[in-house]
């Protein structure tokens, strides 16, 4: 069990300067089943700094997430978002998030801008030539634009949810195996997204089983659940 | 990001079209609920006696139990998709109101499951002898009763999300709920065709309906919240 101390009540900003403490987690305990999969997890991120879980497989990355999340439910322990706890306010707290899991939420019947728009008009509306940039900034604009996604490759897929992550506006990313299924140009589109996220005071948890070169942002790499990030 | 954030409404709003575009492009899903409305009501027919008395008395029940089942076999559909997908959970993490989106969901779900079978159900139950002067009467009922069968159904859908293959379950959840819909529904189709005053067994539908829209979506979000565990 690691040591907890919090520093609370951090008003609620707008933009948060790099630098700040923005997500603190401590303690925290989960179960699944009989297994005691998370022991006493402890870490904080600050704004414009990325953490990238490469904890063994099987040892709780994804349910880490998926706990932050809010789809867990977390037996002990304790996390705030700018200082407030996400128990008393969630909302506020999804309204900042941004969770790409295994699976990408994308519709196969639709096309990627039929995707990109529906995914988006749920948090904010945006006009089509942002979509477009998005579409471009990841390479798909290349392809037909009647495509259904069905027939997109995973990587195209996955891509394209990494074009809806950059619209959303997020402040902070959780992002599992976000490079899966990546080729070498789609992997620098996701380092160039991640950096560009930093720092614009960003902050970003990433559940990986290869660490994604940063170089230039704040990045931390945390190998095994057991040590201190 | 120079983008407005979009209120609960233009979310819902956004939810209901996609799912409309989604079933435009994949039609087989509700068809398959109509079709099942159809050749049931045409087949009592056939295996009845060709007596229009006997018919005429049984046509309430067979319309009602057909559409009953007919929902049933539509409602497997309802979040299933976007469950496996995760689209449920962006749905969740968008900031947005849970019910309101889920409710979008139902909606939809009911214009493309509901309301062709409430278009059909008058000519179905001509088929069963009934007098077209009852058309209007059979039709509001069907409307009515189409509407709480959805509406119902969808905490029935939550709850069984995390189940494979829970069709079977899900059946046993939802029917007892909606005996009173079936009995009152049956019975103001029974007084329509008799050409008597249907307006009790109608206003019950009624208020059932709205007694259904009130609480059913918040007992859906809480069931899908769970399932999604």
């Amino acid at each position: 069990m690691r040591e907890c101390g919090f520093d609370s009540r951090r008003p609620h900003h707008a933009g948060t300067p790099v630098g700040h403490r923005v997500l603190k987690v401590g303690n925290l305990h989960l179960w699944r089943g009989d297994r005691h999969l998370l022991r006493g997890v402890a870490f904080s991120l600050e704004a414009g700094q990325a953490l990238q879980l490469l904890w063994p497989n099987g040892t709780g990355k994804t349910s880490l997430l998926r706990c932050l999340a809010g789809f867990l439910h977390a037996e002990e322990g304790e996390v705030r978002w700018r200082g407030v706890r996400l128990t008393s306010d969630r909302d506020v707290f999804h309204q900042d998030l941004a969770y790409l899991g295994h699976e990408t939420a994308l519709k196969g019947d639709l096309t990627a801008m039929e995707n990109l728009q529906y995914a988006c008009a749920l948090r904010m509306r945006h006009p089509p030539a942002q979509l477009q940039a998005a579409l471009a900034a990841t390479g798909l604009d290349r392809l037909d634009p009647q495509q259904p996604v069905r027939s997109f490759s995973a990587g195209q897929q996955r891509r394209l949810a990494l074009a809806r992550l950059s619209l959303w506006g997020a402040k902070l990313w959780l992002l599992d195996e976000p490079a899966s299924n990546l080729d070498g140009a789609g992997l620098q589109v996701l380092q160039q997204m991640l950096r560009a996220h930093l720092e614009g005071g960003g902050a970003a948890l990433l559940a990986t089983h290869q660490a994604i070169g940063l170089e230039g942002a704040d990045s931390r790499l945390w190998r095994d659940a057991r040590e201190a990030a | 990001m120079n983008a407005a954030r979009a209120t609960a409404l233009q979310a819902a709003v956004a939810v209901f079209r996609r799912d409309l575009l989604l079933a435009f492009r994949r039609p087989g899903e509700w068809l398959q609920a109509l079709a099942f409305f159809v050749l049931v009501t045409v087949l009592f027919p056939l295996a009845l006696e060709p007596e229009p008395s006997v018919l005429r008395l049984v046509a309430p029940a067979a319309l009602w139990v057909t559409l009953l089942l007919a929902s049933l076999l539509a409602l497997d559909f309802l979040f299933r998709e976007d469950a496996r997908d995760g689209t449920l959970e962006q749905f969740v993490l968008s900031g947005q109101p849970f019910t309101a989106l889920l409710l979008a969901k139902v909606a939809t779900h009911w214009l493309i499951t509901g309301l062709p079978v409430v278009l059909v159900g008058p000519l179905a139950a001509m088929s069963l002898g009934a007098p077209s002067a009852s058309t209007p009467g059979l039709m509001l009922a069907l409307l009515l009763g189409s509407v709480s069968l959805s509406l119902i159904g969808s905490i029935g859908a939550g709850l069984t999300l995390g189940v494979r293959r829970g069709g079977a379950l899900l059946s046993l959840l939802v029917l007892p709920l909606v005996m009173p819909v079936l009995v009152f529904g049956a019975r103001a189709s029974a007084q329509a065709m008799a050409g008597e005053e249907a307006t009790g067994a109608l206003y019950l539908l009624a208020a059932m309906g709205v007694l259904a829209l009130t609480l059913a979506p918040l007992a859906a979000a809480a069931a899908v919240r769970i399932s999604m565990e």
